[in-house]
């Protein structure tokens, strides 16, 4: 008998599914280690910003998958809080603070503030009110950008330089991408903490049913809050290493847009997984870069592509691995129905 | 043989728009008791529950448990004081397994989900907390098995599983016996007896011949209010509750259960 407080492999629950195996993850960190090596010998420097690029995407879509995977809380307003940490970065730069030990934690914690703000006021409200409001808040940001000239206005701001680390110089694409990939992969551990923690249980079964989880004596709203407010830090954390990599912000950044395309990505790659953010933001920009390069008409083949993707995998990428357990899988999956429930 | 009051509802009032559902509902508690809840449909049974569990905000009136005002306490609040509520509509989370239910349960009293960090190696507390609410309430053989998947008396015994595993010292069990068949009733019956002393109970009830089986005290709410609280036989025999069932569209409901 399995004394875990997880069920056994066998029996998959949500809170399970939602979990990355070790191996998966040391492969994975190694791979990310290695491509921009492999890259630079094969003297593509492109390819190891497009890494970076990808990199700071799936850790804003894996910030995003805590609140909307995970929570539940199906948020279009992510692009504010990425859009907050990169004028943070910015703004900071304008005024000659480029240490990155100062601008980094100080765009994550504006974002994670304007995340509590939002948060507090959107979570009073359910199912499409939320996402709309929450919406309105981010379209609220995108308005405050381009109407502040000193911030660049329309033009957005751009970055004189990268922040800078003691000792240490990012110029380079290549240490850039170390860079990056430190950094997110800290916030991917931390991440990882959160979704295995009590907390990230609690969250999921909130997600299942917030009338029993309530019953049951949990403070739902502010079990809520705290994840959107860690959501929207992190996506901060995005949106700061965003700005360093394209040496400025935009208010393009704050749109709608690019909550959406945010949103698309943990769709893709699998809501409420752990590896469905980078999944999704991985399948996302590769495929927008490739198909881009050969056509001017990529949206319509990458709108196709992404259709023909949700039509195979609903749940996303990462489910595919259960979708073919539960209908080829030999082993003693308890599937509704299938039973052997004699009550 | 009369023990202290825990629950003390004074002059509660809980308004829709213009139907007062809750109306002046005035009610008392003692410890221990097994007291059920009745009234024709449509009384505000339910609503009373919710506001008793603080589902629901009171429009006036106070609640008091154990001599403290709680009318403007949270739930979760609520919860940890011990006040714990099932539901009539199986609640659960049907994707996960009994034990994660349970274990669910058991961390909310425990605490620690706001423990970000804390890593998942020693559940211990949580499986026992598990054990013991899956033994009292016979789900210990099917443990593993996910919820959506077990019959609907096994889910109500879960449902009151959940509850317990707060432990809970007032109980609000809203129908515990809905839908279930004569047999998975009586172990229901048997299960809620077995209650009785270390728990309090309000029993919210359709089934007559069990409310009157198993309660040692009956409240009857009609419109909102409480219009009598006695013994099942000064009940069954109360001219005012007689009048109030039978004439009212709602008589036959009484009488079909019986």
């Amino acid at each position: 008998m399995n004394t875990r407080f997880g069920p056994s492999r066998s029996a998959e629950t949500p809170l399970v599914a939602g979990l990355p195996g070790a191996w998966t993850a040391i492969a994975v960190a190694l791979a990310l280690a290695i491509y921009p090596l492999i890259m630079s010998s094969m003297d593509e420097p492109f390819y190891i910003s497009i890494g970076s690029r990808v990199l700071i995407l799936a850790l804003a879509a894996s910030a995003l998958n805590l609140a909307l995977g995970y929570g539940g809380m199906i948020s279009l307003g992510h692009a504010a809080f990425l859009g907050t940490g990169g004028y943070t970065v910015a703004i900071l730069a304008k005024y000659d603070v480029l240490a990155s030990w100062v601008a980094v934690p100080a765009a994550v914690l504006f974002a994670a503030l304007a995340a509590f703000i939002i948060g507090a006021v959107s979570l009073r409200t359910r199912g499409v009110y939320f996402i709309m409001i929450t919406l309105a808040f981010a379209q609220l940001f995108y308005y405050l950008a381009i109407s502040l000239p000193e911030f660049g206005g329309d033009d957005g701001l751009p970055l004189s330089a990268r922040s800078t680390i003691p000792g240490l110089s990012i110029d380079s694409d290549l240490a850039f991408y170390y860079f990056v990939l430190f950094t997110a992969g800290l916030a991917f551990v931390l991440l990882y903490r959160l979704v295995a923690s009590r907390f990230g249980r609690a969250l999921v079964a909130i997600r299942e049913n917030e009338r029993r989880m309530a019953a049951i004596g949990y403070p739902v709203y502010r079990l809520k809050l705290m994840a959107f407010t860690l959501s929207g830090g992190l996506a901060g954390l995005a949106g700061a290493l965003l700005a360093n990599l394209s040496l400025g912000v935009t208010p393009h950044t704050l749109t709608w847009h690019q909550s959406g395309l945010l949103m698309v990505m943990v769709i893709i790659g699998g809501s409420g997984y752990f590896w469905g953010g980078i999944t999704g933001a991985a399948i996302f920009l590769l495929l927008e870069e490739s198909i881009s390069t050969h056509t001017e008409h990529w949206n319509l083949i990458l709108g196709l592509l992404l259709l023909f993707i949700v039509m195979v995998a609903p749940n996303g990428v990462m489910s595919l691995r259960e979708r073919m357990r539960a209908r080829y899988g030999a082993n003693d999956r308890a599937t509704p129905k299938a039973s052997t429930e004699k009550a | 043989m009369m023990r202290h009051t825990i629950l003390k509802v004074d002059k509660l009032v809980k308004r829709f728009g213009g139907l007062v559902a809750t109306d002046d509902c005035s009610l008392e508690v003692s410890a221990g008791e097994v007291h059920a809840l009745i009234g024709p449909n449509g009384a505000g049974k339910t609503t009373l529950l919710a506001q008793l569990s603080g589902e629901l905000a009171s429009d006036g009136g106070r609640i008091l448990f154990e001599g403290s005002d709680i009318t403007r306490q949270p739930i979760h609040k609520r919860v940890a004081g011990g006040i714990v509520r099932s539901f009539q509509i199986t609640t659960l989370l049907p994707r996960f397994t009994v034990r994660e239910n349970l274990a669910l349960a058991v961390q909310a009293r425990t605490g620690h989900s706001f423990d970000f960090l804390g890593t998942v190696a020693d559940e211990s507390d949580l499986d026992e907390g598990a054990d013991e609410a899956a033994r009292r309430v016979g789900l210990f053989d099917v443990m593993e098995q996910i919820v959506g998947t077990l019959s609907h008396g096994r889910q109500r015994a879960l449902e009151l599983g959940m509850a317990l595993a707060c432990k809970p010292r007032l109980l609000l069990l809203d129908e515990p016996m809905a839908g279930t068949d004569p047999e998975e009733s009586a172990r229901m019956g048997e299960l809620i007896n077995s209650l009785r002393g270390d728990h309090t109970l309000i029993l919210v009830e359709h089934d007559m011949d069990a409310v009157f089986r198993l309660a040692d005290r009956v409240s009857v709410l009609v419109a909102g209010h409480v219009i009598a609280t006695g013994t099942p036989d000064q009940i069954r025999n109360n001219p005012q509750v007689i009048a109030a069932y039978l004439g009212s569209d709602e008589a036959e409901s009484v009488e079909e259960v019986q």
